[in-house]
């Protein structure tokens, strides 16, 4: 089935083909794909290993270039871009969040949650000012000069948060958010989420394997065998 | 700038690695200061001056004789501004390894011709008025702790006087500086007539004379025809350049500059692969931090901009630490108590010291670099 389109999505996918060259073979892992996200959804996508969640994301995120079919971001073709532009636009319009919170050991939480903020013309200051609302939105404020070693997974994980909203991206992308975190966590994980969707409108989506995190979404499509429907299958 | 954190936060990341990796590049240009300081010692010594000055010596070798005679007619030889000469007198100052230059000179000729020696108008007009008199550099003056008046007894391995003794007194009356670093100040000059009247043997001949040259771009000329004026005599010359004549002395010992080449050449190519092999290592290790911060958003340059300034920033710290501690070192002077008056890190090599420590940065972290910059978001994600 293909989800189709409601007109002025802020994410058009449209008729997305992934084909991953593996030595003499190829294996396609999207096959006509078509999705649509309106801004302000918080949309959970979920589908069993290897049906190209993740695939799906970094396209949509423009970590990767699809095979065929096309890619729309708040009206830009983000699949024609280059690579130097590419990098600018994820700059400006996305933020990630990772499953293994993906922050760098050697810089504070405050420092990681700057990282995006460097590629801005802002201030020291200024970026400061950005990265205590980003924090003390995540409630970590009083963990700003932690470490990630210092800090709990479920810490490092809205540190992870911190910084993908610090720019207040058009877009946030989530890769299983809780997926190395227990419940309790995780919960916290999903409130916040939650709330970022509900009172500051932030676009989400989310890709995961829990039923009760797909639970907090608004919608969830599902990804089977590189295609996608609206009830999971056996 | 604002990078910097992220520089300095990769560096930290391995502290052992990085101490180990810079001290192996401090070691490298301490000992690159020190090649320098030994290359300066044994081939300087020829300033800008000597540039227009030749060196007449017995075409034997530097320790047979030449006839007093000879510069009178060397001053006729067309192209030739003036002449002196100087006799190697081996001379010790207490105990034999208090080692410095000595030699009897005609004053007045001898210090018009190295105006690189700055020496007091009071002083040379005392010298040319003690017939005894001696003038020293001032780092022998320092080092034994002469001043102008003092009687100093050396004690000369060659020349003994007609009373059968080998030890000279001289009348300290003056001490001269060096107009620039270059200038070796440790020699101690005394007057040729006084040795001349007082040795034993060898009465009127002299150890090698200086000559000042008209025009600088005909000095080869001048050469040949004051080896031709005494060929077929009992001492035939042969004339170089000052230059060529310190650096045959030094040749004595070997190629200088190749041997400190060769060396400078094995540490630098091993402190290449050194560090080359620990900023690739520290790429490698961390391929999915590199993959996060191209996802949001740095670009490859960046990127590759971000190793390489790391790699220049370990090596050059490497570098200005090994070449502070060799100019420090250096600093001190020489150290074999004489054997190396112009011993010192010379300033054109502290800066080409720097240049080498940006490029060995800049080398080293290339292929690191490229290897970062070529790096897949995605799959520098799935590798983490």
């Amino acid at each position: 089935m293909s989800e189709s389109g409601a007109a002025g999505a802020l994410v058009d996918v449209n008729g997305v083909e992934k084909v991953f060259h593996r030595g003499s073979e190829d294996i396609q892992v999207l096959k006509d794909l078509h999705l649509q996200v309106p801004a302000g959804e918080f949309l959970a996508l979920m589908g069993p290993s290897g049906s190209g969640k993740s695939t799906l994301l970094n396209l949509i995120g423009g970590l990767d270039h699809p095979t065929r079919g096309s890619v729309t971001i708040a009206g830009e073709r983000v699949d024609q871009l280059t690579d130097h532009r590419l990098a600018a636009w994820r700059a400006r319009h996305i933020g990630f969040v990772f499953q293994l919170y993906n922050l760098l050991p050697v810089l504070t939480a405050e420092r990681n949650v700057e990282l995006p903020l460097l590629l801005t013309h802002l201030s020291r200051s200024e970026r400061r000012r950005h990265v205590e609302t980003a924090l003390e939105a995540v409630g970590l404020r009083n963990r700003a000069q932690h470490y990630p070693r210092q800090l709990s997974g479920g810490e490092q994980q809205r540190v992870g948060i911190a910084r993908g909203i610090v720019t207040d991206p058009t877009l946030l992308l989530c890769d299983e958010p809780t997926g190395d975190l227990d419940r309790k966590a995780g919960d916290e994980i999903l409130n916040l989420l939650q709330a970022l969707n509900r009172e500051h409108g932030k676009t989400i989506i989310m890709v995961t394997h829990d039923p009760h995190a797909s639970a907090r979404a608004s919608r969830t499509v599902y990804l089977n065998k590189g295609q996608l429907t609206r009830e999971p299958q056996t | 700038m604002k990078y910097m954190h992220l520089v300095w936060g990769n560096l930290r990341r391995k502290k052992t690695r990085t101490v180990l990796t810079l001290l192996s590049i401090v070691v490298a240009f301490v000992l690159f200061g020190f090649l320098s300081a030994i290359r300066q010692a044994l081939t300087g010594g020829v300033s800008l001056e000597g540039a227009n000055r030749l060196i007449v010596r017995h075409k034997v070798s530097i320790i047979q004789m030449l006839p007093i005679d000879y510069q009178r007619r060397m001053e006729k030889i067309p192209g030739v501004a003036a002449a002196t000469h100087q006799t190697w007198f081996g001379g010790i100052y207490q105990d034999p390894k208090n080692f410095f230059m000595q030699n009897p000179v005609v004053p007045e000729e001898f210090l018009d011709m190295h105006p690189e020696m700055i020496l007091p108008a009071a002083a040379r007009q005392a010298w040319l008025q003690t017939r005894t008199g001696a003038v020293v550099g001032r780092k022998t003056a320092e080092r034994f702790g002469w001043k102008v008046g003092d009687k100093v007894p050396i004690q000369s391995t060659i020349w003994a006087k007609k009373d059968g003794s080998f030890l000279w007194e001289f009348d300290i009356v003056g001490i001269y500086d060096g107009r620039d670093k270059n200038t070796d100040t440790t020699p101690l000059f005394f007057r040729y007539d006084y040795f001349d009247e007082a040795r034993r043997g060898g009465t009127g001949s002299v150890g090698w004379y200086t000559i000042r040259v008209l025009d600088t771009s005909k000095a080869a000329q001048v050469a040949n025809l004051v080896d031709a004026e005494f060929e077929n005599s009992s001492a035939e010359t042969k004339t170089e350049a000052e230059g060529a004549f310190v650096q045959a002395w030094a040749k004595q010992i070997g190629d200088i500059a190749f041997i400190t080449a060769s060396i400078l050449g094995a540490v630098f190519f091993t402190i290449l692969l050194v560090t080359g092999n620990t900023i690739s290592q520290s790429v490698r290790e961390r391929t999915g931090e590199l993959g996060v911060l191209k996802a949001i958003g740095f670009t490859n340059g960046q990127v590759l901009g971000l190793v390489l300034v790391e790699s220049c920033v370990l090596s050059l710290l490497g570098g200005v630490v090994g070449l502070g501690v060799a100019w420090l070192l250096t600093s001190r002077g020489d150290p074999t108590g004489g054997l190396l008056p112009l011993f010192f890190f010379p300033a054109g090599d502290l800066a080409t010291g720097l240049g080498i420590s940006v490029a060995l940065g800049l080398v080293t972290g290339f292929f690191p670099a490229m290897q970062a910059m070529r790096l897949r978001v995605a799959d520098s994600l799935r590798r983490i």
